[in-house]
């Protein structure tokens, strides 16, 4: 049996359950024991369960409960780690919007974290134009390291995993971000695991701030990983405190971006020449979405759910998103069904939204829903159920028939021309 | 041709919820089942065995009680399955994971097999890391969000479904993919197989039968530590009101107009 990371004193112990109840994950519990005290039980901890979150420490009003302190594995030389890195995603040429998104928050995590801290960005690419860095400075960039090689002239994970490897063990960054994108999703894992460190996905809120290492007492600037779990019931925040570079991806939309007044002042171009591997797979072909919109970059979404009852009934939503200047967008049960494309559903599995405005129709509003549209200005749903839990974030709730809703809207707006 | 296909028991997190004033999870009542996105994942690879005659191996970590997940699977149709397990292992982020399961298809497959099927993510943790942290200790080349597969040859060629649009691509095996829900529809198990299934052995495996390094597995092998967790903060609602038709479609106009999202006159 693995040793848990805390240990229970059976002297101190009362058997009261203040532990129990402390405990986020279950991982305490009472067990009789008739001999030990007057309530005759004693509390015990399963080491399968225990994430080292030590509450229970604190939790337990007779201070039998004490952190197990074992040797700690983690990165060589934490001292020897400075800055703080976005991977700079871009697709011929056009950085992806996240990426400002990250590079306003490097900003502020620069300014928290201080020490001559610099914010750099990574690019990988073959024959970028040159305005890139112009760009990537605008939003904060002091530094950026830029591969232009013809291996990298398209998305292939596996050399992108090694570009981003290599450049790690050469610089020796503290921070790493990128944005939570088909592509930074899948190969950034794959850096983490290489360079034998964690990764926090989709993060929501991110902070350094100086903390006590739990294992070695020691204070240190860490990252403060705030992130949903179980489909957005709970949130968590999670540290990397032994390993570096700390890695984190954030979805796009989360954070908002900002330009820097002036740009950063002398932002430096540093071009890496480095040795790749060959691609492991080939692209043999592309077909881009006919329907190209990013419903994430949408001012208005009318979005719609399992109460459209079928496919036909979408096109009113179209003509109605066409009369607000939106775009059209759907939950997961509307993509499920078949009804709208899984390139415009909302939602943990789908895309997170910040539009200005979210015009939703039959859409109960599932926690996985909820915390894809976090980020919108105003929400305004149409139910017919009362007790719809998207009433419970609604600006403004309607309770009615959204098949009879959609049309009268479309009615009463005139079409724009 | 030795496919793999990993799969994990989850809570149905939609009925995971925080207790506010203790701050803990609140499991009771919640059921276990097999994480939706692996149905799609153990669908490719219950094709690839229907069609090119491949041993199919489920592959779980977790608890005695993911067995019924495996048991699942081998109803379906899988040949093998696999549970590794250990309180060793307990803890462990998607690093200590990622090492884990390698370890033990390795050992399971007697050396790297073809080809090793994830789901896209797992619902209780959506991380979407640990089929790419298999496929980095496995050293084979990756390939995420598959929504079509076909092997022949030693070679794949699977469509892969990005922000923009399909990219296809091609490579030789081994290979680790990652299923999206596009692909096939999962199968129901037949009768015969859930008797079959019901009456297999479910081999597991621990720390000691899959050769791991003692500070690679479980809490310790884990980088990240989760410090704290806690409800997500509520967003207050505004007004409702009850309408239908004209009087719903003026109340909201109204409202549009005042917030300035659209011209009222």
């Amino acid at each position: 049996m693995a040793d848990a990371p805390v240990s229970i004193d059976a002297k101190k112990c009362v058997g009261c359950g203040k532990c129990v109840t402390g405990c986020g994950f279950g991982a305490l519990s009472l067990r009789d024991a008739p001999d030990a005290n007057k309530l005759g039980r004693l509390a015990e901890v399963d080491a399968a369960a225990c994430k080292a979150c030590y509450a229970c420490v604190g939790a337990c009003p007779f201070k039998a409960i004490s952190e197990v302190k074992g040797e700690v594995f983690g990165t060589e030389g934490l001292d020897g780690y400075r800055d703080i890195w976005v991977f700079a995603e871009q697709t011929g040429g056009r950085i992806a919007e996240v990426v400002f998104e990250l590079l306003t928050k490097a900003r502020e995590l620069k300014a928290q974290r201080g020490g001559g801290c610099r914010v750099c960005a990574v690019l990988l690419g073959s024959g970028l134009p040159p305005f890139v860095d112009g760009e990537l400075a605008a939003y904060g960039a002091d530094v950026i390291y830029r591969v232009d090689d013809p291996a990298l002239a398209e998305y292939e994970a596996n050399v992108y995993v090694d570009a981003v490897a290599q450049l790690v063990a050469k610089h020796r960054p503290e921070v790493i971000l990128a944005g939570a994108t088909a592509i930074g999703r899948a190969f950034f894992a794959r850096v983490a695991v290489k360079v034998r460190t964690g990764l926090t996905a989709d993060c929501t809120a991110l902070k350094i701030e100086e903390t006590r290492n739990r294992d070695t007492g020691a204070m240190q600037m860490l990252l403060h990983q705030t992130r949903p779990a179980f489909g957005g019931n709970i949130m968590a925040t999670i540290m990397t405190p032994n390993h570096r570079p700390q890695m984190a991806t954030v979805r796009p939309k989360v954070f908002r971006k900002k330009a820097m007044e002036g740009g950063a002042a002398n932002c430096q171009t540093i071009a890496e020449a480095l040795k790749l591997i060959a691609p492991l797979t080939r692209a043999v072909k592309r077909e881009p979405f006919a329907d190209g919109t990013d419903i994430a970059a949408a001012e208005i979404l009318v979005s719609g759910g399992r109460g459209m009852k079928k496919a036909e009934n979408f096109a009113m939503l179209e003509q109605l998103a066409a009369r607000l200047g939106g775009e059209v967008a759907a939950s997961r049960a509307a993509v499920d069904a078949g009804w709208v494309r899984p390139s415009r559903q909302v939602g943990q599995t789908g895309k997170t939204v910040a539009p200005r405005l979210y015009l939703c129709f039959g859409i109960s509003g599932a926690i996985q829903h909820l915390e894809g549209i976090r980020g919108a200005d105003t929400i305004i749903a149409v139910n017919s159920d009362p007790n719809a839990p998207i009433f419970g974030v609604a600006d403004l709730g309607i309770v009615g028939d959204a098949l009879e809703i959609v049309p009268a809207l479309i009615r009463l707006l005139p079409a724009r021309g | 041709m030795n496919v793999v296909v990993c799969i994990k028991q989850v809570p149905d997190t939609t009925n995971v919820r925080i207790n506010p004033e203790t701050n803990t999870l609140m499991r009771e009542g919640v059921e276990s089942i097999l994480n939706p996105f692996d149905e799609y994942a153990l669908e490719q690879g219950l094709r690839l065995r229907d069609e090119c005659g491949a041993r199919l191996t489920a592959v779980s970590m977790g608890p005695p009680q993911a067995t019924a997940v495996l048991r699942e699977a081998l109803a379906r149709g899988a040949d093998d399955a696999v549970l590794v397990s250990s309180r060793a292992f307990g803890g462990a982020d998607t690093l200590a994971t990622s090492y884990t399961l390698a370890q033990a298809i390795r050992k399971a497959c007697g050396g790297t097999p073809d080809l090793v099927l994830f789901g896209k993510q797992a619902i209780d943790g959506d991380t979407a890391q640990v089929g790419p942290g298999v496929s980095e200790f496995l050293g084979v080349p990756l390939v995420t969000y598959v929504r079509r597969l076909t092997v022949a040859d030693g070679a794949f060629r699977a469509e892969t479904v990005m922000d923009d649009g399909v990219v296809t691509v091609e490579g030789r095996l081994p290979a680790v993919m990652t299923v999206l829900k596009e692909a096939d529809a999962p199968r129901y198990a037949p009768l015969a197989g859930a008797i079959r299934a019901a009456k297999a052995q479910v081999a597991v495996l621990n720390e000691k039968d899959i050769v791991a390094d003692p500070v690679k597995i479980g809490l310790k092998g884990s980088p990240t530590k989760v410090v704290t967790i806690f409800p997500p903060p509520v967003r207050g609602g505004g007004e409702k009101v009850v309408a239908s038709g004209d009087k719903a479609a003026e109340t909201i106009l109204e409202f549009l107009g005042r917030k300035g999202l659209v011209k009222h006159g």
